[in-house]
C-alpha cells in the first residue's frame, strides 16, 4: 500500500510539480498573505483546468479560513489550501465505491468522444482481469473507425481473451447483441464493450448509443453494470459538457481519466464529482497495463499533496 | 462550434447595450465577463490576461462614435483583437510540380493524426490535383498501420508501410523511393502519437525530420484541449519547428480556446480544421471568420462556400429570390432538405448560419430519420397545401398524418417549425441585420 502511493506519486510527478510546485513558488515569492497572493493562487488553479467556478470557490474558502484563523504565515496558507482541496475531494467521494466486480457477467460499457483512449483502456483492463484469473469477453462495437476492430483484436491477443466482432460498418447494436448472448451462454466473468468515439452534440450518433443501451437491457434487464465515460485528461472545460451530455443519453456510472501522466493538468478531477455527481473511477498514468489504476481518493490526495 | 462562448459574449453585450457611452467602468465590467468567458473556453490564462489588457487599452482610449452603440464598439475591438491573436498571417501551401512535397504530421495520442492524413491527401488531390501517397510511420499503436491502409483504400490513395520494422526512417525512405518511381508529388507521413515530455519518442520524430527534411510539419491538436495546450504546442514547436497547426474535432461543441492559445504561444498559423469523421471534413482556417463566429455573427462565408460546392446554382438563385419576397413554401423547403442533405450533418450546417448558432440551435437537433418523416409529411400534402400552409386545418392535418404514417402531433410540430423558420428568414432579410453582419467584417 505504501509502495503503491509512492509509485503513484512518481507517475503523477508532473501534476504534482506543476500544481503543488507552482503554489509553493507563488507563496514563497509573494512572502506575505494578501489579496494579490489570493489572485495568484486562483490563477494557478484555473491553469490546472480546475475551472473558473470551482477555483473561485476554493479561493473563497481559503479567504474565509485566513480571516477566521487570522493566518499571517505563508506556510500556513499553503497548508490550508492543500487541506481545503484534499477535503473537498474526499468529501465529494465519501459515498463512492471503487471499481468492484461483484457479479457475473459484469458488463462494462465504454463510451466517449474520439481519440480519448477507449480501446486502449479496454485492452489494459482485459489484461488486468485476466491476470486476476477472470474470464473476459471483449465486444468490438466500434464498427465505424477504420481498423478499430483490428486494434481491439490485437489487444485481445495480447491479453489472451475472447472477442466478439463483426465486419467494419456493421450495426454496433448487433455486435453487442451477439456478444452478450454469447456471454450469457458461456458465462464470462467480465464483458468489456468498446464503442466508436462520437462527438456528444451529434444527435444521430448519440441515438445510436441509446440503441446500444436498449440492446444491452434486452439481454440483461439491469443494463451495463458500469457505464464509463473515457475522458482525455488534457481536455479542458469541455469535459464537463461531455459528461453532462453523455449522461443525458445514457446514465454514466463513472469516468476513466486517461493520459494523466503526460499532462500537468487533469484539474477536472476536482470539479466533476462535485458538479455532476459522476465519480472518476479509473485513471491512466502511463503506457503499461498496471498504469491504469482504480481511482482511490485517499491515495490520490496523498500522492498529490503529501511531501 | 464556439457556441457557448458566443452565448456568453451575447449576454455581456446585452448588458452593455443599455449604456449610452463607453466608460471605464462599463468596459471593465464587460471585460471581466469576457475574461471569464475566455477562461471557460479554455483559452490559456496568460493569453487571456494579455488579451484583456490589449482590449482594455484600446477600448478606453476610443471615442464613442455617435452612430455606434458602445456594445458594438467593444464587440468590434474584441473581434479585431481576436483576429490578431489567431493570426492574420496564413500559411500558403503550394505543392511542387516536379518534385515530392513532404508533409509530416505530429501530435499527442488521439489528436487525430491518422484521420487527418487521409483528409489532407483527399484535400490536396481535389484542390491541387496532387498525386498523394500516405506513409505509415506510426509503428507503435496497435492497428494504426491498418487504419491508414483502410483509409487509403477508401480514397484509392497508396499507403506505404512495413510491419516488419520499427525503423521509421527505413519506412520513410522506401516511401520516398516509391513516390519517385510512381511519379507521385505528395507524401504525407503519419507518425505515432507521443507525449511532448517523452524524450525517446521525441528523438525518434526529430530524427525522422532530419532525414526527411519535410516541407511542412503540421502539429495536430484536439480542439477540446484545455490549459495544457500551450505547453504541448510550445514543446512540439521548439523541438520540431512546426509549420502550422491543424485543429481537429471542431464539429464538437468545445469552445476551442486552444485555437487562441496555440497560435499565441507558437506564433504558427492554424492552417486547417477538422470538422467530422469523413474524408471531406476538412476546411481551411480563417481567423476572421472564426472571430466572427466567436462573436455570434455566424460563419456565413464557410456556409456559402460549402453551399456553393454542393448546391445547384440555378435553384439557389430562384430560392434567394423567393426568400427575398418571403414566399418560402413547403415545396421550397422540400427542395432545401434534399440539397442540404447533400452538404452534411444538419447541425453542422446550421451552426454556420449567423444568428443561428446560439441558443436557438440547441433545440433544433435533427436526425436523419426525422428528415425522412418530414419528407413523408410534405409528400402527403397537396400541392396547394404546400404553397399555402395556412390552409391546413384540423381535418387536413389528420389526413396528412394518416397519409404519411405519422401522428397529428408530428404534423403540428412541422407546421410550427415551418412558421418559425419563416420568421427567422424574415429576420435575414431585415436590412439592419445584414448591416450588422457587414460591419463586423
Amino acid at each position: 500500500m505504501f509502495g503503491f502511493v509512492k509509485n503513484l506519486k512518481k507517475k503523477l510527478a508532473k501534476t504534482k510539480n506543476n500544481f503543488i510546485g507552482k503554489i509553493a513558488e507563488a507563496i514563497n515569492l509573494r512572502g506575505k498573505v494578501d489579496e494579490e497572493l489570493m489572485e495568484q493562487l486562483e490563477e494557478i488553479l484555473i491553469q490546472s483546468d480546475i475551472g473558473v467556478d470551482q477555483s473561485i470557490d476554493i479561493i473563497d474558502k481559503l479567504r474565509e479560513e485566513i480571516r477566521f484563523h487570522k493566518i499571517t504565515e505563508t506556510e500556513v496558507v499553503r497548508e490550508s489550501l492543500e487541506k481545503i482541496m484534499a477535503d473537498m475531494l474526499i468529501e465529494d467521494y465519501a459515498d463512492t465505491e471503487v471499481f468492484n466486480i461483484n457479479k457475473s457477467p459484469f458488463i462494462i460499457l465504454f463510451i466517449g468522444v474520439n481519440g480519448v483512449g477507449k480501446t486502449t483502456t479496454i485492452g489494459k483492463l482485459a489484461k488486468r482481469f485476466k491476470n486476476e484469473g477472470k474470464s473476459v469477453l471483449m465486444i468490438a462495437a466500434d464498427t465505424f473507425r477504420a481498423a478499430a476492430i483490428e486494434q481491439l483484436v490485437i489487444w485481445s491477443e495480447r491479453a489472451n481473451v475472447d472477442i466478439m466482432k463483426q465486419q467494419h460498418g456493421s450495426d454496433p447494436s448487433s455486435v453487442v447483441f451477439d456478444g452478450l448472448n454469447m456471454a450469457k451462454k458461456r458465462g464470462y466473468d467480465v464483458v468489456l464493450i468498446d464503442t466508436a468515439g462520437r462527438q456528444h452534440n451529434r444527435a444521430n450518433l448519440m441515438n445510436e448509443l441509446g440503441k446500444i443501451d436498449r440492446t444491452i437491457k434486452k439481454i440483461f434487464p439491469d443494463g451495463a453494470d458500469e457505464t464509463l465515460l473515457v475522458v482525455d485528461a488534457t481536455t479542458g472545460q469541455n469535459a464537463i459538457t461531455q459528461a453532462k451530455t453523455f449522461n443525458e443519453t445514457i446514465k454514466l456510472s463513472g469516468l476513466v481519466l486517461t493520459k494523466l501522466d503526460g499532462t500537468s493538468k487533469g484539474g477536472i478531477i476536482f470539479g466533476i464529482k462535485h458538479k455532476l455527481g459522476i465519480p472518476v473511477k479509473l485513471i491512466g498514468v502511463g503506457e503499461q497495463v498496471e498504469d491504469l489504476q482504480d481511482f482511490n481518493v485517499t491515495e490520490f490526495t496523498k500522492a498529490i499533496f503529501e511531501k | 462550434m464556439f457556441g457557448e462562448l458566443t452565448d456568453r459574449l451575447d449576454d455581456v453585450f446585452r448588458k452593455l447595450k443599455g449604456h449610452g457611452t463607453l466608460t471605464e467602468k462599463n468596459i471593465k465590467d464587460s471585460l471581466r465577463e469576457i475574461r471569464r468567458a475566455l477562461l471557460e473556453a479554455d483559452v490559456n490564462f496568460k493569453i487571456v490576461k494579455k488579451f484583456i489588457k490589449d482590449v482594455e487599452a484600446k477600448a478606453i482610449g476610443v471615442e464613442v462614435l455617435k452612430s455606434l452603440q458602445p456594445g458594438h464598439q467593444v464587440v468590434k475591438i474584441v473581434h479585431e483583437e481576436l483576429i490578431k491573436l489567431m493570426g492574420d498571417n496564413q500559411l500558403k501551401i503550394r505543392l511542387y510540380d516536379n518534385k515530392i512535397t513532404k508533409i509530416m504530421m505530429v501530435g499527442l495520442q488521439g489528436s487525430g493524426k491518422t484521420t487527418t492524413c487521409s483528409k489532407l491527401a483527399n484535400y490536396f488531390r481535389k484542390k491541387s490535383n496532387a498525386k498523394p501517397v500516405m506513409v505509415a510511420c506510426d509503428v507503435y499503436r496497435p492497428a494504426a498501420i491498418h487504419q491508414l491502409q483502410v483509409l487509403g483504400k477508401g480514397l484509392n490513395v497508396p499507403v506505404i508501410s512495413d510491419e516488419s520494422t520499427k525503423d521509421v526512417i527505413k519506412i520513410a525512405d522506401s516511401a520516398m523511393k516509391y513516390a519517385d518511381k510512381n511519379m507521385l508529388n505528395l507524401a504525407i507521413f503519419d507518425t505515432a502519437g507521443r507525449l511532448q515530455i517523452d524524450k525517446e519518442m521525441m528523438k525518434e520524430v526529430r530524427d525522422l525530420k532530419k532525414f526527411l527534411k519535410p516541407d511542412f510539419i503540421f502539429f495536430v491538436a484536439d480542439a477540446m484541449t484545455g490549459q495544457e495546450a500551450v505547453n504541448v504546442a510550445k514543446e512540439f514547436n521548439e523541438q520540431l519547428e512546426i509549420s502550422g497547426v491543424i485543429l481537429t474535432k471542431m464539429d464538437g461543441d468545445a469552445r476551442g480556446g486552444a485555437a487562441l492559445s496555440i497560435k499565441a504561444v507558437t506564433d504558427k498559423p492554424i492552417s486547417f480544421i477538422g470538422t467530422g469523421e469523413n474524408p471531406n471534413d476538412i476546411e481551411e482556417f480563417y481567423p476572421d471568420r472564426m472571430a466572427s463566429r466567436i462573436l455570434g455573427m455566424g460563419d456565413i462565408l464557410s456556409f456559402i462556400e460549402k453551399a456553393e460546392e454542393t448546391i445547384d446554382a440555378k435553384k439557389a438563385e430562384k430560392l434567394a429570390e423567393r426568400l427575398k419576397k418571403n414566399k418560402f413554401t413547403f415545396s421550397d423547403f422540400l427542395d432545401q432538405l434534399h440539397q442540404i442533405q447533400k452538404m452534411g450533418p444538419l447541425e453542422q450546417i446550421m451552426g454556420m448560419i449567423p444568428g443561428m448558432n446560439t441558443k436557438a440551435l440547441k433545440d433544433v437537433k435533427v436526425d436523419p430519420k426525422e428528415i425522412k418523416h418530414i419528407e413523408a409529411i410534405i409528400y402527403s400534402m397537396t400541392l396547394r397545401e404546400r404553397e399555402k400552409p395556412e390552409l391546413i386545418n384540423g381535418q387536413r392535418r389528420l389526413r396528412i398524418s394518416k397519409g404519411s404514417g405519422t401522428s397529428v402531433q408530428e404534423v403540428n410540430r412541422l407546421l410550427k417549425q415551418f412558421s418559425q423558420m419563416k420568421k427567422m428568414m424574415k429576420k435575414f432579410n431585415n436590412p439592419k441585420m445584414l448591416k450588422r453582419m457587414y460591419r463586423s467584417r
